[in-house]
């Protein structure tokens, strides 16, 4: 068990150079993650979880690679185009690729996940299409796919609502005899919120086949991981009945045996499994955000040494399977979804006008039919007024 | 037909659901071998099992979000709030996830939920226990909102509830649980939007609901002695409101009058009285008059008789828009 640590006194988290004093929060320790791919591209052995990813070959691995690296030119490319204006805003991933593609890519077609809106790798997993993660983004749609088509809810905004959506699902199946899964992703933030601990009261009551899976970034917007737990996530989760697992999210390997675990407990009968996968967001909150207010530049150099893509890459290199040839082949997909992504963007027209009328009901509602008859009346006589 | 209360009423409508659709299932606290604190669902889970009469955490938010995630696979949870006042914890998930998963979802994902909360005051209960939300959820765009007034429309409208691919809050007029009246287990109801005229009249239309329909059929009777004809309109659906039952009434009698047991500002009286005053305006002979629970916390119960509209507070707001003395006329207090 983690050591007990001291309680924090209500700390000023701001010192003179604008950068958030940590001094008065606990610093949870990383050394117990479990690793199975060091930041050098160093494989060790874990018997616990290596026969988990027994499958996952250097073939394997170069498909994840592709998936990352294709994913963070996609955060790029959305980056660039809210800078242009053609965007409102971007929540980029950055440097949780292995978090989000590892425990994506572990999923079967039949699972379902619930999401917050970070999740675009997780969505590119599910098969999404790229217009459909811009429209949100535009400002086009209040949500961009239909959730039965790749098994994925549209993202939840409200911090961890929808981890009791994924519990709801989980109960769901079981009803139903089947054995899907539903995974809940959330942040550190999250885990302050009180649905995300009701959830797991729920999924621990209704031995649900649920998987929660916090992707602790370390930051919720400008407040550090410290503020809201003074010891690891991971621990809470036992105190609900919920085991957990604490990997390193930059290492893709350790994320999917992780996953898988899981999964299998939930597929066979063994309930819910908390997963806290310790990352490091390398961008801004979301475009709006300014980290340079708050962040300490030390730190984010320090977590760049452990970038998820960087890892897989020196590994695939001592293997030899990073050829020039695989290499060109990525490259060339990646430019590829990139320029399909930017003329999605741009050629994403506004919608109708009446359309906001649409859909707030599954049935006919006279008040807001009413609401729509005036409003296109409206909207005819000022088109006629300003012919 | 047979006689039953209210509650029995609401626990048959939910017991006939449950046997037409096994994907129709009860969540709630204390719904199960105690049949809720106010034996709504009463012998339901003994007859249905565990796994469709579902005991829940004490959680409120858990409860509705739960239910959520089981409506995206097709089931339709019946949620039950143990009171009222409980119902905050769960606002989020009601108000910020339930009320708009058709919308963001482009009509894709159907929650089918329906949120059944006791409401109201009159039972001389403490804190918490007596309260009126319904404008909160009428306010929000995505939920229907209807609360019945008699064991009929407690019976038919639960079952429409459930059936309705919307998302639905249902009120239970807590203090007429124990009402009696006829049921007619396969009437065929009014749609569920639409308002009833529960008492056809001239001179005043009296819109009631819930709880207050009983007292405004009590103070149209108590009228007739005064020579007056009141129609008195049981709203049943808060959203929508069925406007036009309303303005054809308000059309007939020139004179309006609401009452709910919730407070004033911003309720539903409010609405009421700017759209009928919009729709029918020349037809009005006065301003529209509110008789309802005042701007502050519900009271201590050996107070709440100070809070809640009764007979004689109705018939002072009806002497009111027929320009009779009342007790805000300078000659009324003499």
């Amino acid at each position: 068990m983690r050591t007990s640590v001291s309680e924090p006194e209500s700390p000023d988290l701001t010192d003179k150079s604008g950068v958030v004093d940590k001094s008065d929060l606990v610093t949870i320790p990383n050394e117990d993650l479990v690793q199975l791919l060091s930041p050098e591209g160093v494989r060790s052995d874990q018997p616990d979880y290596d026969s988990w990813i027994e499958d996952i070959t250097s073939d394997r691995l170069v498909s994840l690679y592709e998936d990352m690296v294709i994913v963070r030119r996609i955060d790029v490319e959305a980056t660039a185009l809210q800078r242009q204006g053609e965007l409102a805003l971007w929540a980029p991933l950055l440097g949780q690729e292995a978090a989000q593609i590892g425990s994506a890519r572990a999923l079967r077609k039949d699972d379902f996940a619930f999401s917050s809106y970070r999740e675009n790798a997780v969505a590119y997993c599910r098969g999404v299409k790229l217009v459909d993660l811009l429209r949100v983004w535009r400002g086009t749609a209040n949500s961009g796919w239909n959730p039965y088509e790749i098994g994925m809810a549209t993202p939840a905004v409200i911090i961890g609502a929808q981890t009791l959506h994924a519990t709801g699902y989980a109960i769901a199946c079981k009803k139903d005899g089947v054995d899907s899964v539903a995974i809940a992703y959330f942040g550190d933030g999250a885990t302050s919120q009180g649905d995300p601990n009701e959830a797991m009261i729920f999924a621990a009551s209704f031995n649900a086949p649920v998987i929660f899976f916090c992707q602790n970034n370390q930051w919720a917007i400008s407040e550090p991981v410290g503020l809201q737990a003074v010891r690891s996530i991971a621990d809470r989760a036992p105190g609900f009945g919920v085991p957990s697992m604490r990997v390193d999210g930059n290492d893709i390997l350790a994320v999917t045996a992780a996953t898988r675990i899981a999964l299998d407990r939930a597929r066979s009968g063994g309930g819910p499994t908390f997963i806290e996968a310790v990352t490091y967001r390398m961008g801004p909150h979301t475009t709006s955000d300014d980290p340079s207010r708050y962040e300490d530049r030390a730190e984010h150099e320090e977590w760049a040494m452990k970038d998820p893509i960087l890892r897989v890459e020196r590994y695939l290199e001592t293997e030899g399977a990073l050829t020039p040839e695989v290499r060109a082949a990525i490259a060339a997909k990646s430019d590829a979804v990139a320029a399909e992504f930017r003329s999605a963007c741009v050629e994403l027209e506004n919608p109708e006008p009446l359309s906001v009328f649409d859909n707030i009901y599954a049935e006919p509602h006279t008040g807001l039919d009413r609401q729509k008859r005036d409003y296109a009346a409206y909207l005819s006589y000022i088109e006629g007024e300003t012919r | 037909m047979s006689e039953l209360t209210l509650s029995k009423a609401i626990g048959a409508g939910l017991r006939r659901s449950l046997e037409e659709n096994d994907h129709v299932l009860l969540m709630g606290e204390d719904i199960g071998a105690l049949g809720g604190v106010f034996r709504v669902t009463d012998g339901l889970k003994n007859d249905f099992g565990p796994e469709r009469v579902m005991d829940t955490p004490l959680a409120e938010a858990g409860i509705v979000g739960t239910a959520i995630g089981m409506a995206f696979r097709g089931y339709r949870p019946v949620v039950e709030i143990q009171f009222d006042g409980f119902i905050y914890p769960a606002f989020d998930q009601i108000v910020a996830q339930l009320a708009k998963l058709h919308a963001r979802t482009g009509g894709k994902v159907r929650v089918p939920l329906t949120i059944r909360v006791p409401y109201g005051g009159g039972i001389g209960a403490v804190e918490h226990h007596s309260e009126s939300p319904e404008a909160y959820f009428a306010h929000t765009a995505g939920l229907r909102v209807v609360t019945c007034s008699n064991p009929q429309d407690a019976y038919s409208m639960i079952r429409q509830a459930i059936d309705s691919d919307d998302p639905v809050i249902f009120f239970e007029p807590k203090r007429r649980y124990w009402v009696k009246g006829e049921v007619d287990l396969d009437a065929v109801p009014l749609p569920l939007g639409k308002a009833r005229v529960a008492l056809e009249g001239t001179d005043v239309t009296l819109v009631a609901y819930g709880p207050l329909v009983a007292t405004a059929l009590d103070a149209a009777a108590a009228a007739v002695d005064d020579g007056l004809s009141i129609e008195v309109i049981d709203l049943r659906s808060l959203s929508p409101i069925d406007f036009d039952t309303v303005e054809a009434s308000v059309r007939k009698t020139g004179r309006l009058v609401i009452t709910h047991e919730a407070a004033q500002s911003g309720g539903l009286g409010a609405e009421i009285a700017a759209s009928i005053t919009d729709r029918c305006f020349f037809s009005l002979e006065a301003a529209p008059a509110r008789v309802t629970g005042f701007d502050i916390p519900y009271p201590p119960s050996r107070l709440e008789e100070h809070f809640l509209p009764d007979l004689d507070r109705i018939l002072d707001a009806v002497d009111r828009v027929m320009g009779r003395e009342n007790s805000l006329t300078p000659w009324g207090a003499s």
